[in-house]
């Protein structure tokens, strides 16, 4: 391992020239916030800085973490301790379409594990991993709160109800490029 | 407009009255569930067919929030200006014509109403019927467009604000609260009352209001109800609490998977500042309140209140000791007071109503109602409000319904991970948070999931030991490593590989967990091992010494086998995903047991049943 700090400029450098307008959209954000010299009240923008940068760019890879970092005058290690401990934030890239089975109690009662257990092998991936195609993300979510629907399917913002194992192949099929 | 004074605000409800068009309303339920549902396209052809039909003088569509029927989403309600109402559930486009037509007078030919158990103390008298529910917490949602303030201030809104401001000191406010005996509805039920006066009492400067908004509790949705179906309350009470305390800033924590509630509290916030409700010098008394949003980003433990303003701040939700308390140092350092949105939405009644009415219901030490989010094996999934003091039976088989497929109740899990099951035995109890105590279980936020005969107790604690594992913040070892050997346990149990000696160390440690973790997580994660130990000895028994699931869920234990209904027809064998089913056209049959993944495709898929699961 070597020391991140010499290669700051480039990881900046390297991200403002892959991803120019998303930087640039970020930036404009980070503009927006009231940021100053005291990281105390810096760091009350962390959090809404990090749920845009993952709107915009899908995930959190290091660049952004860096960037995010230099611009709130906060320490790398910083924002990955706040990055790994909530669930939201993701460090990985994600498929473009991110099935999300719900796993809260009511769907769990209702064989929710099935229905994962049906995804997992028909596209062969497991919990949490992205397809080696890019395409799809299979997760689980504790409750999005629809329990009338139970067991409930979210694949991207398209809400699927009432899912038995047997219409996952129907529902993989709905996701078109 | 801006709203200067009480006399401005009773002269604008009189001017939106005046303009009342007594047009029939057709209510449709578009909180998250009724979206999911396919509400959506129904409001729209709704729309389209009250323009195409030339009705818009006599009909007017109101989207509206959740009323809690989540069982026959997607719903219409057709509300006649003398009050009288039908509820039709499960709606399709085709049958819009036919409910428009009929209107609220008679009941739409070939169609089915939904029946209502709902009684509003506010403003009716308690009916006849035995079992009732009693809506304070969720009186407009569902009965109000949540997008309009204008709504809000017909059904009394911002009154209990003025009255607040200007006709009550602070510490009266606090005592009146105290009076009332409302209880935190967010699971530990400290008493509102004395919380605020906590806050009061510290010196004058920098104080904060937060709605904890991070209704996290598998199975609970009952906040996320009220802020898509009526956000002006929270914002109400949250600028009376900011009174009474003597907080300027009060700020609203939100699941940022809750994107509609954001999107309605925002257009909320924007409105009642547009009216001066909230902002600057509120009705002329010099009294500031403005409210911000603050977003979470999925952490179960961020429920807790000082890991809750962690977040705010911007670091890991991790919580840390009390004392100090919040109320006395809390986010920044600053005196704060931290409040449940169901809490928060019984404020305003209690203002405009009195603490004796509010004490009037439910029982002495639990006063008031309380909302449960009705959810698995069980008919009318959806929210319930009722007085403390009701009947488990008599809400889960009277406005529940009873159990789906006529199936045998076994348990109902109160609370959520942190709470524990109550068996069939325990069903005449009746709830408030001392008596769920008692039980092993606790109030929780007030979640309930029904459990039919068809539930391991095993699998049950070891899902719920998973969540925790997942949500446990990481900071007290007790926590962090003795849910995950509980969990480990439970898996071994599960997968058949359990030792007598497992019943005693699942118990040890259990306690161990409780006495020696800092926060609510750890204190209580031990509960649903402890009460499914507690109340089902025989089914731990069952998978240890005999290698037995009871209830034939745990994989590991059980097996698919052909009997002689089987016809051959193939159709198993064609659906199986790893090809382990093998036979010849019409005759039986057989599953390779080396190579089954036991998936239960099988048994979905067989039209004879012929296939066991045993």
């Amino acid at each position: 391992m070597t020391c991140c700090c010499e290669k700051t400029e480039s990881a900046l450098e390297k991200l403002a020239r892959l991803e120019p307008e998303k930087t640039a959209q970020l930036n404009a954000f980070i503009d927006t916030l009231p940021i100053g010299k005291d990281i105390e009240s810096n760091r009350a923008h962390l959090i809404i800085a990090l749920h845009q940068a993952q709107g915009i760019f899908g995930y959190l890879p290091s660049e952004v973490q860096q960037l995010i970092a230099e611009r709130l005058k906060l320490t790398r290690s910083e924002i990955y301790g706040v990055i790994s401990f909530y669930s939201y934030f993701t460090d990985k890239p994600i498929g473009r379409f991110k099935i999300n089975v719900c796993c809260g109690t009511a769907c769990f009662v209702k064989g929710a594990n099935l229905v994962v257990e049906q995804f997992s092998r028909e596209l062969n991936i497991k919990e949490g991993e992205t397809s080696a195609d890019g395409r799809f993300f299979l997760g689980v979510l504790r409750c999005v709160g629809a329990c009338s629907l139970a067991p409930v399917v979210m694949v991207n913002e398209r809400v699927y109800g009432n899912v038995t194992p047997a219409m996952v192949s129907q529902i993989i099929a709905d996701c078109k490029d | 407009m801006i709203i200067k004074t009480p006399s401005d605000l009773t002269a604008k409800v009189a001017e939106l009255k005046a303009g009342f068009s007594g047009k029939t309303q057709l209510l449709v339920s578009l909180g998250t569930c009724g979206i999911a549902a396919g509400g959506s396209p129904i409001a729209a052809a709704l729309r389209k067919h009250v323009t195409e039909q030339g009705l818009e003088s006599k009909f007017e569509v109101v989207d509206v929030g959740c009323l809690g029927l989540c069982y026959c989403e997607p719903m219409i309600e057709v509300k006649a200006a003398n009050g009288k109402s039908l509820i039709y559930g499960n709606v399709t486009e085709e049958q819009i014509p036919a409910i428009v037509a009929a209107g609220a007078d008679k009941v739409a030919e070939g169609l089915q109403v939904q029946a209502t158990n709902i009684y509003y103390p506010e403003d009716q008298e308690k009916p006849e019927k035995k079992v009732v529910q009693t809506r304070i917490a969720l009186r407009n949602s569902g009965r109000i467009n949540p997008e309009k303030i204008e709504d809000y201030l017909l059904k009394d809104g911002y009154q209990a604000l003025a009255k607040v401001l200007t006709k009550m000191k602070p510490e009266e406010v606090c005592q009146q609260l105290v009076d009332a005996g409302l209880r935190g509805r967010g699971g530990a039920g400290f008493p509102t009352g004395k919380k605020w006066q906590f806050a009061a009492a510290q010196p004058k400067g920098q104080k904060y209001i937060i709605c904890n908004a991070d209704e996290g509790d598998p199975g609970a949705f009952m906040d996320r109800a009220v802020l898509e179906g009526d956000p002006h309350a929270v914002l109400e009470a949250m600028a009376i609490g900011g009174f009474a305390v003597g907080a300027d800033t009060g700020l609203i924590y939100i699941r940022a998977e809750y994107p509609l509630a954001i999107a309605r509290l925002k257009k909320a916030i924007e409105q009642a500042t547009s009216y001066g409700l909230l902002g600057k010098n509120i009705f002329s008394t010099g009294f500031n309140f403005t409210i911000e949003l603050k977003y979470g980003a999925g952490a179960f433990v961020c429920g807790e209140e000082t890991a809750l303003i962690h977040s705010i701040e911007g670091k890991r939700g991790e919580p840390t000791f009390k004392p100090p308390f919040p109320a006395v140092r809390g986010l920044w350092g600053k005196p704060t007071i931290v409040n449940n949105v169901e809490t928060l939405a019984n404020i305003p009644a209690i203002f405009r109503k009195g603490a004796a009415w509010f004490k009037s219901i439910g029982t002495p030490g639990s006063p008031g109602s309380k909302v449960f989010a009705l959810a698995g094996k069980i008919n009318h999934v959806g929210l319930v409000e009722v007085p403390m003091g009701i009947k488990l039976r008599d809400v889960i088989f009277e406005l529940g319904g009873g159990i789906t497929d006529g199936r045998e109740f076994k348990v109902v899990q109160i609370g959520g991970p942190s709470g524990g099951c109550i068996t069939a035995k325990n069903l005449d109890t009746a709830i408030d948070y001392e008596s769920l105590k008692a039980l092993g279980s606790m109030m929780g936020s007030g979640g309930m999931i029904v459990m039919d005969e068809d539930t391991c107790m095993v699998n049950v604690a070891r899902f719920f030991l998973d969540f925790t594992v997942d949500e446990s913040c990481g900071k007290c070892t007790p926590c962090r490593i003795g849910n995950k050997r509980l969990f480990e346990i439970l898996d071994k149990i599960c997968a058949g590989k359990g030792t007598p000696e497992m019943l005693d160390q699942l118990e040890e440690l259990s306690n161990v967990i409780k006495d020696t973790s800092l926060c609510g997580l750890g204190q209580t994660s031990p509960n649903p091992v402890l009460s499914t130990l507690k109340n089902f000895p025989d089914e731990y028994k069952a998978h240890i010494f005999e290698h037995r699931c009871p209830a034939a869920v745990c994989t590991a234990m059980l097996n698919y086998i052909i009997n002689d209904k089987c016809i051959g027809c193939g159709l198993c064998a064609r659906k199986c995903p790893v090809n382990c089913i093998s036979g010849t056209q019409k005759t039986r049959h057989h599953i390779d047991q080396s190579k089954c993944i036991k998936c239960g495709v099988c048994m979905r898929t067989c039209k004879f049943a012929a296939i066991d699961r045993k």
